[in-house]
């Protein structure tokens, strides 16, 4: 299961042979590579759901929403736009250099690796995937062995529908990882943890391989006071949607924690019970619209979280887990310490703090001396709060009224910033991630501009002078050898 | 820094634009002394100067000052009408806290082009000016200071030490110029941090002499590879020409036009000449020697080969053919000694380029339209020069970096704004649409909206809703 070391060096010799061949880019080989990705969801759906309900206990409809569904739209985005992204693109050039001609050209790095992470096991190596096969590279994935069943069903399937000798999936836990990343690649994209981002960008530091990085955070949502109570009510949906729905909190774009005025608290807390009741009935281990914890280690993180005991004091709603399930109910907490663990460190887990603040203004205080997160939900209709939340925190992404949205929207670049991440990518942001935009300058060779060249004299030193300020009147009569 | 960087103040346009005019202000009032001390680091003559230095930065500065506001706004982004009421757009923002290395051949120029995007995007910055150009490192440390706000720019003077210790600290972004040695280490401390970075490195860039009928061209081909190797920093540049590709049938002919039209630019006793700058320090001219100490290379010197070690001065050299295992074919030159090879055919260069890293930039002489799309679509490299050279570092439209082992992003115009800037997604969402099919509990009704949603399937929605119409079915669990 396990892939070896031989069998790396022969996939990454075999990429590297493709590549330089010249096959993969072809927009024929890259349109049919979509095509056959999106075929391989078609005929697999089922398979794809019993995977990972198997490793997350996802329903389908989470499953389609974040994972299936995704991928065929990015698939479908991405064949509809390659052959304008492979379009060399015009660029103006200064008049001081006519009659020259400026042009972009992407090209495709080379043979690329991907990390994806093991909450959304299959969105996050097909996404990136799609992104390196529009660009023309030759690809290795590397799903996470966290969610083994997803990561076998990709090893099985993509090598029947795709071109296996440009496309590669390797299996396996941190030795193999450790194993690929000794190796020289044109690119790496990984999605997952600071802790191994670091790993992974100062192994590619030693063969100067660029990265992007998708590392995670504590996204804060803020929720204002709103005076209409269907908004209220709305914006309680959507945090519940956007802590509990996906992958039960293990996402790095999921709602982390709230923050709301004190006076509000109660409200809140009263709309949070009773929507969690609506999507998730009275007992919620026996509904079926909640993944699981990944795996037993996770399990027992969370509940670290909890067993410090000033914060297991302000447990609100919830707090019970079945370990044999791999089960935590969604949790409520009111105003725990924070400098709990719970309050420093990414939850990844159904577990919502709430912290209360006198005003909610002080809110944008509160993010901005913490790590710049992935995203900032905040739900308000204050347009002088949202101003100041846009131009004084710093974070991948702002959404105000909703959340996760950022995420299906192909326009938009999906990155972080500082702790959270570098680089970004979905729509055309895939496939510049994954290309090179090689600058390309057409000279002529008329006219010759003797002042170009030495020997240096005081005529050619104005010349440079006034050719600089963009003179060119001046530069006409300097040359007729008129003085100004 | 940082406590200046929070407060806000960098992140006005007026702020942005009074760093940018006073750069201007430092450049045009302070043109003499910069001129001295780029004579006394590398002998560079003043025409060379102004023109790789001070011309470019300030040009670089008045299309930033003009651009400047267009940069800062946000972008709107385009959103399906699925999701009505709802508008997006991409907003820049400065990283924070800078870091800015710079190298010892243009001391000016790479310390201040970069500080034009780092400043125009908002951020505060660090410089440091690389010790084997001291009198330029002291000039910025010195006088830089009247002309920027001093809380939010500051210049560190060291070599090897004071870097490493700038490198133990958390930056935002760190933007790099120099070796490819030096450039793993700074991207290996970066990621301690988790710290991007821009690397501008180097490499053997190759110009590529086809066989031109028209004597014009031939000798406009010729003047621009020779001012672009030994008028630009006597060949210590990263986008230099390292090496000529000719064909065998060219050969003398080019060789002779070479070493006359050498002879016209440097003059007979290159010398005596002003026309061309100095090797930066004893330690690189006896690198350069020892890339000719080697017999048969030394052997295949045709022009000039004369060094003076007490003024650090190589004469323009031409070698042909020197053995390609050799270091001068091998390593990157750096230095005024020009290798031309010969080939069978022109086509053969595509080979030869492919079988080697990446470089930073591709030159190419030639009228065939053939040869042109042949080396664009099977070769990589930063950036193809067509019948010219060096030239596409002036043009503020066109991206500036490398690719593999030449480096790692691209700056100049709008490129050094964006490389310097957080692109951050603001989406604005109405509480009026609320899709119920959003939420849990789930069932299968709300899987087919969900598979005609994301096919931007609207009638099919509407169907389903009404209940006229299925999606392909799937076993519920």
């Amino acid at each position: 299961m396990e892939t070896t070391g031989e069998e790396v060096e022969a996939s990454l010799v075999e990429a590297r042979q493709t590549f330089k061949s010249g096959h993969t880019r072809s927009v024929v080989w890259r349109k049919k590579q979509l095509e056959a990705l999106i075929q391989l969801i078609h005929d697999n759906e089922d398979k794809i759901f019993e995977a990972l309900y198997d490793d997350l206990g996802k329903h389908q409809a989470e499953a389609y929403r974040d994972e299936v569904g995704v991928v065929l739209k990015a698939a479908n985005y991405a064949l509809s736009n390659l052959q304008k992204w492979m379009a060399p693109k015009r660029s103006s050039i200064p008049l001081l250099f006519f009659p020259a001609k400026g042009e972009l050209q992407p090209e495709p790095l080379g043979v690329v690796l991907i990390f994806s992470s093991w909450n959304f096991p299959i969105s996050l190596t097909l996404d990136p995937l799609i992104g390196a096969i529009s660009a023309g590279n030759t690809v290795a994935v590397k799903p996470s062995e966290q969610a083994p069943a997803c990561s076998s069903f990709l090893a099985k399937y993509i090598p029947l529908y795709m071109d296996c000798k440009a496309i590669k999936v390797m299996q396996g836990g941190p030795q193999v990882s450790e194993n690929l990343l000794q190796h020289k690649w044109d690119k790496i994209f990984f999605t997952g943890s600071p802790r191994v981002g670091q790993i992974v960008m100062s192994a590619a530091a030693k063969h100067l391989t660029p990265v992007t990085l998708e590392l995670g955070g504590k996204c804060p949502t803020i929720l204002d006071s709103l005076s209409n109570p269907s908004d209220m009510k709305v914006a309680v949906k959507r945090i519940v949607g956007g802590k509990w729905g996906p992958c039960s909190g293990q996402a790095c774009i999921g709602v982390d924690y709230l923050l709301v005025e004190e006076k509000m608290a109660p409200t809140v807390i009263e709309l949070l019970k009773k929507t969690i009741k609506r999507f998730y009935g009275q007992v919620p281990i026996e509904s079926k619209s909640l993944a699981r914890i990944v795996n037993k280690h996770h399990f027992e993180r969370l509940c670290n979280l909890l067993r410090d005991p000033r914060v297991a004091n302000t447990i609100i709603h919830g707090g019970s887990v079945d370990e044999d399930n791999l089960f935590m109910e969604p949790t409520i907490l009111l105003d725990p310490p924070v400098d709990a663990e719970i309050m420093s460190e990414e939850i990844f887990g159904p577990l919502l703090p709430i912290i209360t603040l006198k005003k909610i203004e002080e809110s944008v205080e509160f993010i901005k001396s913490r790590p710049k997160p992935l995203t900032i939900y905040a739900f308000t209709k204050d347009e002088s709060l949202k101003r100041r939340i846009v131009s004084e925190t710093s974070s991948g992404s702002v959404v105000f009224n909703d959340v996760m949205i950022q995420f299906l929207c192909d326009t938009l670049p999906f990155g972080g910033v500082d702790q959270s991440g570098f680089g970004r990518y979905h729509g055309k942001y895939s496939f510049d991630s994954f290309s090179h935009e090689k600058a390309i300058m057409q000279g002529s060779f008329f006219p010759e501009i003797e002042p170009r060249y030495p020997p240096w004299n005081h005529f050619k030193m104005k010349f440079i002078r006034l050719a600089y300020a963009l003179d060119y009147f001046g530069l006409l009569l300097h040359l007729l050898g008129l003085k100004r | 820094m940082r406590v200046y960087f929070r407060s806000g103040a960098t992140r006005e346009a007026s702020w942005r634009k009074q760093q940018l005019k006073g750069l201007l202000a430092f450049l045009k009032e302070n043109e003499g002394d910069i001129m001295k001390a780029l004579k006394q680091d590398l002998g560079k003559h003043y025409a060379e100067a102004y023109r790789d230095e001070v011309g470019t930065l300030i040009k670089s500065l008045n299309f930033a000052l003009q651009s400047l506001k267009r940069w800062m706004s946000p972008k709107k982004a385009e959103l399906p009408l699925m999701a009505l009421l709802s508008t997006a757009e991409v907003m820049p923002e400065p990283l924070g806290l800078i870091l800015v290395f710079s190298s010892w051949n243009f001391p000016i120029g790479l310390s201040l082009e970069p500080l034009i995007g780092a400043l125009a995007a908002g951020n505060t910055v660090v410089l440091k000016p690389s010790d084997l150009s001291p009198a330029c490192s002291s000039l910025l440390a010195n006088t830089l200071r009247s002309y920027l706000d001093n809380r939010a720019v500051k210049v560190i003077q060291g070599g090897a030490a004071v870097g490493e210790k700038l490198l133990q600290e958390r930056w935002d972004k760190i933007f790099f110029t120099g070796s490819t040695q030096v450039g793993r280490i700074v991207m290996s401390a970066a990621a301690k941090h988790l710290t991007p970075v821009i690397l501008e490195l180097g490499g053997k860039c190759p110009a590529v002499l086809d066989s031109l009928s028209w004597n014009w061209d031939r000798e406009a081909s010729i003047k621009r590879i020779l001012v672009g190797k030994f008028g630009t920093c006597a060949g210590q540049a990263c986008i230099t020409i390292d090496y000529v590709l000719v064909e065998k049938e060219s050969l003398s002919t080019v060789v002779e036009m070479m070493k006359e039209i050498t002879g016209k630019m440097f003059g007979e006793n290159p010398r005596e000449s002003n026309s061309i700058a100095r090797i930066v320090n004893k330690s690189h001219f006896l690198r350069l020697k020892n890339l000719v100490d080697d017999p048969a290379v030394k052997a295949s010197i045709v022009h000039g080969g004369k060094m003076d070690e007490d003024n650090l001065f190589i004469e323009p050299t031409i070698l042909v053919d020197p053995p390609l295992e050799s270091e001068i074919m091998t390593e990157e030159i750096f230095g005024p000694l020009l290798p031309i090879i010969s080939l069978e055919k022109i086509e053969e260069s595509m080979e030869f380029i492919k079988s080697r890293p990446k470089p930073l930039a591709i030159y190419v002489f030639t009228r065939s339209k053939t040869l042109e799309r042949r080396i664009l679509s099977e070769t990589s490299s930063g950036s193809v020069t067509f019948n010219d050279a060096i030239v596409q570092y002036a043009a503020d439209t066109i991206p500036f970096g490398g690719v593999g082992k030449s480096g790692i992003g691209r700056y100049h115009g709008n490129y050094s704004f964006e490389a310097f800037s957080h692109e951050k997604a603001v989406v604005r969402r109405s509480f009026f649409t609320d899709f119920w099919f959003r939420y849990p509990p789930w069932n299968d009704h709300k899987l087919q909206l969900f598979k005609t949603a994301y096919n931007f399937d609207y009638l099919g929605m509407l169907l389903v809703i009404l209940g006229l119409k299925r999606i392909k079915a799937s076993h519920m669990v």
